[in-house]
């Protein structure tokens, strides 16, 4: 399958979602509400999507994006996963099970914005000390330590 | 390593009856752990039953501290990511702030960027390669490499003034074009680093007891390698063919003839040797590149100082020595960056050594420590 096939396959599958979806650089876009978050990852595995590069997350004000970067070697294309999970109390149901690089990925958003991943088998703080207090990446973040950086500009 | 004070523990077998635990604390700052990796290694005898790595002791938040500063003041952050190989951060960020901002580098920059991260590749490569010479005992091999390497980073010190944390890549080209006699040189460098890595593919690769300790020593499957997101020359000593100048091509690299070298076995000696192998491949491209090289400018034209690119997100990545490095990039539109995210191969790849380590000896522990080649500045960020 090539990504541009890939887009109407999706459109298929997701019809409501078809106007979310965009091909750009060659890099797809997919943003999926939440609770579908895992099955879409799982079709799009199917589909010849094999890697997992990279998960992180953008704190936009109201809601955190969640961002899954999908890669596929037999397209040799790569496609964004997005998700918006709510600020107060944000869960989404853990990628583990698909790829076992989420393990360590997902840790450290949960570390740093303070994301659950539901079914996650080791959810701890990677980078910053298991006692600390925060999730600093948030924007709100703040801490006695910080300091803020003259505006010279 | 010192011991813990609570470690010793008692675990009961099935046979009824029982055998002791040990857990030995690896680190944080130790030589072999390469930077500052702690492994809590649970030991039955000599053989570890479960590695821990414990990482953070770097992380100085370099992601937060981006958001709060220029396009043009991250660059220097980025040096500090993986200050093994500086280019390739540096190189990683910019295209991404290129792709945001919509700017078109010129040939010449593109090809000088080609150049100084060949040469990066050969002098991350030769420290991995060096240090695990190191790690498996084999101290002559370290300073083998390190004489190569010497030489690459002298040449990076004309080129910019560094020696580690180069600045030398910037949004829209380089900044500062080649010194006179400077191509010369790096020609001559390349002719004697082959008969170089020669030397070494003999006296190292070649040695019996370096290959006792190397071969069959944390097999990493070509399945695992790529549902683990592992990237460079760990998924390529396991035969999985992943090289972004190849598969993703970026810059220059469609103009450039070379092969990317595969293991087969996946374990700490191919994952060393495709290093080595890697650097006959860099001088040939750094010769290339050289060869096709024209004069032109070396930054691109209206690049402002105060980059404020359109509200959006960008990605872009390249093959570092390490496997895939990516920049993730969003904009708010204002002067900086609304979030950065580094997606780090080395990151990615340590991940993988509580599975390669489970079974095998302490001291192999750290020769598979070695083989996954962490830099923890970029593990951390």
């Amino acid at each position: 399958m090539k990504i541009t096939d890939l887009r109407d396959h999706l459109c298929q599958v997701y019809p409501d979602l078809c106007p979310l979806f965009s091909i750009e650089f060659g890099d797809g876009v997919l943003a999926v509400p939440c609770g579908n978050l895992f099955d879409a990852a799982s079709d799009l595995r199917d589909l010849g999507f094999d890697r997992l590069g990279m998960v992180t997350a953008v704190d936009q004000a109201e809601e955190f994006e969640l961002v899954y970067r999908l890669q596929s070697r037999s397209m040799l294309a790569g496609i964004f996963l997005k998700c918006s999970v709510p600020r107060e109390n944000p869960r989404v149901k853990s990628l583990v099970d698909l790829w076992p690089a989420a393990l360590w990925q997902e840790r450290e958003v949960f570390d740093l914005f303070g994301i659950v991943f539901d079914g996650h088998p080791d959810l701890r703080r990677i980078m910053l000390p298991e006692d600390w207090e925060g999730h600093p990446l948030r924007k709100d973040y703040r801490d006695e330590r910080m300091i803020r950086r003259p505006d010279y500009i | 390593m010192g011991l813990d004070v609570e470690s010793r523990r008692v675990v009961e077998v099935e046979e009824g009856g029982t055998v002791e635990e040990l857990v030995v604390n690896v680190g944080p700052s130790h030589p072999s752990t390469h930077g500052v990796c702690r492994v809590i290694a649970h030991l039955d005898s000599e053989i570890v039953t479960k590695a821990e790595p414990v990482i953070g002791h770097l992380h100085r938040g370099i992601e937060k501290m981006a958001e709060n500063r220029t396009y043009l003041q991250v660059v220097p952050l980025t040096d500090r990511l993986d200050y093994v190989g500086s280019m390739y951060a540096n190189w990683a960020y910019c295209r991404a702030v290129e792709r945001l901002a919509s700017i078109r580098v010129p040939d010449r920059a593109e090809y000088l960027r080609v150049i100084v991260c060949e040469m990066q590749r050969i002098a991350s490569h030769m420290m991995a390669i060096g240090s695990a010479g190191a790690d498996s005992g084999a101290v002559t091999q370290f300073v083998y490499a390190f004489d190569q390497r010497e030489r690459i980073i002298e040449h990076f010190e004309e080129l910019c003034g560094a020696r580690l944390t180069y600045n030398y890549v910037r949004p829209g080209g380089v900044s500062h074009d080649l010194p006179e006699g400077w191509i010369e040189s790096l020609l001559a460098f390349c002719e004697s680093h082959r008969k170089g890595l020669d030397m070494m593919d003999k006296l190292f690769f070649g040695n019996v007891i370096a290959r006792g300790r190397m071969k069959g020593v944390g097999v990493l499957s070509a399945e695992e390698a790529v549902a683990w997101g592992a990237s460079g020359p760990v998924a390529r000593g396991s035969g999985v063919e992943w090289d972004l100048r190849k598969h993703d091509p970026y810059s220059v690299y469609p103009r450039l003839d070379f092969e990317v070298p595969i293991g087969s076995n996946g374990d700490c000696y191919d994952r060393g040797r495709v290093r080595l192998l890697e650097c006959y491949e860099s001088c040939s491209i750094i010769e290339q590149a050289i060869a096709q090289l024209e004069p032109g400018a070396i930054m691109a034209d209206g690049v402002p100082r105060l980059l404020a690119p359109l509200p959006g997100d960008a990605y872009d990545h390249i093959e570092s020595a390490r496997g895939s490095l990516g920049v993730y990039l969003v904009s708010d539109g204002s002067p900086r960056p609304y979030r950065m995210k580094v997606r780090s191969p080395a990151f990615c790849n340590l991940a993988l050594l509580p599975m390669l380590a489970e079974g095998h000896l302490l001291s192999d522990l750290v020769v598979i420590l070695g083989s996954l080649d962490p830099v923890f500045g970029e593990v951390d960020r």
